[in-house]
């Protein structure tokens, strides 16, 4: 099927049909009671087409896709981890998917003991004290999380703390975030090792800092070992500390966030808590906080009574106000609930542990060919500076690019932006020592021919569906639409 | 520290340990200072089996009531053909990555730009994003693509008649950003123009954002509101249920320059709330302020047509701060979801989907205004949903029916109640929540 070209809106036909509906058992007059000036004028140009023909187009699609069901995605900061099949069977229990959100309390308390249940056992898991599951992703719960640093403040009076600190290694999302709050973004520069240079931090510790944002490990995969000066300093300026989860998967069994000094985090379910990335989402970003700034959360909450009720509660003056229509990710909570229930107190401990083991074992058997720019232990990722060789002029881009020749994922390329040559790898602990020891040969095999056949890496990807796209054209002359397409190609 | 889960052998583990040069995993953290350590057991239970997790989930599930869903605002209990899972459960597609390698995720792309294509043509639109969270966040992202747009002004208007759970989302969003929304005050349950055209006598207004259908189920007539907003130096963002725009007069014929909303109702299960779908769609004009992933055809170095992620010039990991918003995902697998009821149901079953739903509305309404109970409120035209007066206790109503497996009208302000009805419900299903509820 690779040679499977269609567009959907090409294998449209007058007449045919893919839906079945009923007959209109009403006497009533339906749209003619709605003056013709507030209907639509033109008809919606969608396709026509069999349910055969969606179910095969929509499986020629998919086989043009790569997942974790695939092969390995040594993706770094993305823990794209193994997606258990019975979360998703449980997920699609009808008995939770056909609940209205604004279903009387009384008829949903499964539904909010799973998500009170899943709340609880993150705050175990990260050390804080109350946790919201409605932000919808990683970036949302940043934001979610930077409103409640904002109103903290703001609630003391304190109306001068304009300034989030952010590190020059930090996700773009975290500079990003805080502009969206209302913040200023100052950065902080890091060391040659990749850590937080504490010299440069302390200047900045102002009284116009609100807080300041990391990731520990931070995203060259290094533990910042300073991190408990670092929280005092920023307590003693008045500012709070906010941790960005993407890189919790480490810490699984080993730190809890909360026990380093931080006063708010999110956390990606579908990271570390294997729920599926579904090609770029629905993700989930709970967020939790420290005691002193749990009246701050957004409403709605789920809370529990003295009788073991549940109940949505809405109206809390003094939160920061709403950030989602309902109760976020719904069917992602329950993955992410299904998934630490699978685990168990007796196996969650071993994720960070074997996670770490993972990562460490490919850098220890790759930095002959691969350049590794900072030594020591690292957690989960840890980041290459390119080939070592630079002489063959092949780049990372290249490398990425034949990895997929080879049938796995490319690594995250480009970023941190601390390095030329960025390659940061993330095996998650859910890989074999088999499939790390193929990969091990591929990326030797690959330093190899960029050594004796260089144009062949340059080149690549040579057997992949497609080969090197044209974005440049693609960007100066965006075709967003099947309409704009053809007019194109006519 | 055997779990299906983690493949690890006792023999693994020591060679792996060998060919680092350490002795054991937790040298691995010997960089840790020893004050951070977690030391002892989480506090969390113990783990389960397969079959164990099943009974739980079980468990759990009977202590909710799935009902006959009479309950609209926002979330409406549409037919979900039987394809979708099926397609949806393909792996290849759900656990797949952000097609970051456009080579190996043709898939992901492609469908994007198909939904791209589909909205569009909802909305009336030149352009589409690759999705958004959920409608109340999309529609914050559009008051933000207002202010973007006009420079130096910093004030959006919003109508009261847009529902609730989504002015709350734009509200927050507005406050933190520091963006000034006010509120348009509605007059007969449609937003009350006359005091929109005032306030854009000021001057200082950079947008306007208005539903269709709105909080009450009401279709708002805008005839001339796109040209006054555009002579104020202003733009329109339009808030809609892209189901009904197979019917309803599109954001784009009213002029607007921006259309958002929730695609739940694009034959999405209710689940409770989420994941549902965010989109916006723009003209073209307003495209590089637009937020999150967008998806642009292209050809290959053969030549072959593919497809990419494009203007990312716009997003937080090329700009960070100065990017035109944070976010990073989208609802990729939601955004399929739909692709694929829009696939299923083409132009013709979604205008079906609405002339049953529009008509079962009209006989339920008919039905409650004859039986002297209710009363009618707003004598304005209406689609799937209405809201109606009643001296009922509305709460010993809807505890009755939940009792006969039925969610009543949702209770809004001063004795008003809201009623959807989708083309799920049936005609028996109808006259059965009306004796309920007149019993009661």
């Amino acid at each position: 099927m690779k040679n499977y070209d269609k567009i959907i809106f090409e294998l449209s036909k007058p007449g045919r049909k893919g839906y079945s509906l009923p007959k209109d058992k009403y006497e009533t007059e339906g749209l003619k009671s709605i003056p013709t000036d507030l209907l639509r004028e033109k008809p919606a140009d969608l396709p026509e087409v069999s349910e055969l023909d969606v179910v095969r187009h929509y499986t020629n699609l998919s086989n043009k896709n790569f997942g974790v069901d695939t092969g390995f995605y040594p993706l770094g900061s993305c823990t794209m981890k193994y997606n258990p099949k019975i979360n998703e069977e449980l997920c699609s229990l009808p008995s939770f998917t056909s609940l209205h959100p604004l279903q009387d309390e009384e008829s949903v308390q499964g539904a909010l003991e799973l998500y009170w249940n899943l709340q609880r056992m993150l705050s175990e898991i990260a050390g804080l004290e109350e946790f919201t599951l409605n932000p919808y992703a990683g970036a949302h719960g940043e934001l979610t999380g930077l409103m409640v640093m904002k109103k903290y403040h703001e609630s003391r009076g304190d109306h001068k703390r304009k300034k989030v600190i952010v590190p020059d290694s930090a996700h773009g999302t975290n500079p990003a975030s805080a502009m969206v709050a209302g913040f200023d973004v100052v950065e902080v520069k890091s060391k040659p090792n990749g850590s937080i240079d504490v010299e440069d931090l302390k200047p900045l510790l102002d009284d116009t800092v609100a807080g300041i944002m990391m990731t520990n490990p931070n995203t060259l995969g290094m533990f910042e070992t300073e991190i408990t000066d670092i929280a005092k300093l920023v307590h003693e300026a008045g500012g709070l500390l906010y941790y960005d989860g993407a890189n919790l998967n480490p810490l699984l069994g080993k730190v809890r966030p909360g026990d380093m000094g931080f006063d708010i985090m999110h956390i990606n379910l579908h990271k570390t808590f294997s729920t599926p990335h579904g090609g770029g989402g629905p993700g989930s970003g709970p967020v939790g906080v420290a005691s002193h700034l749990v009246q701050y959360l957004p409403n709605p909450r789920v809370v529990k009574d003295e009788k073991g009720k549940f109940h949505i509660e809405g109206n809390n003056n003094e939160a920061l106000g709403n950030i989602s229509g309902f109760l976020g990710n719904f069917g992602v909570m329950m993955r992410a609930y299904a998934y630490i229930l699978s685990l168990g107190k007796e196996h969650i401990k071993d994720v960070g542990p074997l996670a770490t083991l993972n990562a460490n074992y490919i850098k220890e058997n790759l930095k002959d060919d691969y350049l590794l720019p900072i030594e020591g232990v690292c957690k989960h990722e840890f980041v290459f500076d390119g080939l070592k060789d630079k002489s063959t002029e092949v780049t990372t881009l290249n490398v990425a690019k034949r990895l997929l020749d080879y049938g796995f994922h490319a690594p995250t390329i480009y970023f941190p932006l601390l390095f030329h040559e960025s390659m940061m790898i993330e095996p998650t602990e859910t890989e074999s020592k088999d499939t790390l020891d193929s990969f091990i040969n591929v990326m030797h095999e690959i330093a190899r021919e960029a050594r004796e056949t260089p144009e062949l890496v340059k080149n690549a990807p040579n057997n992949t569906i497609v080969r090197k796209l044209d974005e440049t054209t693609a960007a100066k002359n965006p075709i967003l639409t099947y309409k704009a397409l053809k007019e194109q190609e006519a | 520290m055997s779990h299906k889960y983690m493949p690890h052998s006792e023999k693994d583990i020591n060679e792996m340990l060998e060919k680092i040069g350490v002795a054991t995993i937790d040298e691995l953290y010997s960089d840790v200072p020893a004050e951070v350590i977690f030391n002892r057991d989480y506090n969390l239970p113990e783990c389960m089996s397969e079959e164990e997790l099943r009974k739980h989930f079980q468990e759990l599930g009977n202590k909710n009531q799935p009902l006959i869903v009479f309950g609209g605002h926002g979330a409406y209990d549409h037919y979900s053909p039987s394809v979708i899972p099926h397609l949806l459960s393909r792996s290849e597609f759900y656990t797949a990555y952000t097609p970051y390698q456009p080579e190996i995720s043709q898939g992901t792309l492609q469908y994007i730009f198909e939904y791209q294509s589909m909205i569009s043509e909802l909305t009336g639109m030149e352009a589409t994003n690759a999705s958004m969270y959920d409608g109340a966040t999309a529609a914050a992202e559009a008051m933000f693509m207002l202010v973007a747009s006009s420079k130096k002004k910093n004030r959006v208007l919003v109508s009261t008649t847009i529902h609730n759970h989504v002015r709350k989302v734009v509200e927050t969003y507005a406050k933190f950003h520091g963006v000034d929304i006010s509120i348009i005050p509605e007059k007969e349950g449609v937003t009350d123009l006359e005091s929109l055209y005032k306030e854009l006598e000021t001057g200082d207004v950079a947008g306007v954002l208005l539903p269709t259908p709105n909080k009450y189920g009401i279709i708002e007539d805008y005839t001339h509101v796109a040209e006054k907003v555009h002579a104020a130096k202003g733009y329109l963002a339009i808030y809609a249920d892209p189901s009904t725009l197979s019917v309803l007069k599109t954001p784009a014929e009213w002029g607007a320059d921006v259309a958002c909303g929730d695609g739940q109702t694009l034959g999405m299960p209710l689940s409770f709330g989420g994941p549902y779908l965010g989109y916006i769609s723009c003209s073209k004009s307003m495209l590089r302020k637009m937020p999150g992933r967008i998806v642009g055809a292209t050809k290959d170095i053969d030549g072959k047509r593919g497809f990419v992620l494009t203007l990312q010039a716009r997003e937080q990991h090329i700009r960070r701060e100065k990017a035109t918003s944070n976010i990073c995902s989208n609802q990729s697998l939601m955004a399929l979801y739909a692709t694929i009821y829009l696939a299923l149901m083409g132009e013709k079953g979604l205008k079906e989907v609405n002339i049953l739903s529009c008509d079962g509305a009209h006989y339920l309404y008919n039905k409650l205004i004859a039986s002297g109970k209710f009363h009618q409120v707003y004598d304005k035209p209406f689609l799937k949903e209405f809201v109606v007066r009643t001296d009922l206790d509305m709460k010993k109503v809807n505890d009755y029916l939940r009792q006969h497996g039925i969610m009543g009208g949702v209770v809004m302000e001063d004795g008003k109640v809201e009623f959807a009805v989708t083309e799920r419900r049936t005609r028996k299903e109808i006259d059965k929540l009306v004796d309920l509820m007149l019993e009661a």
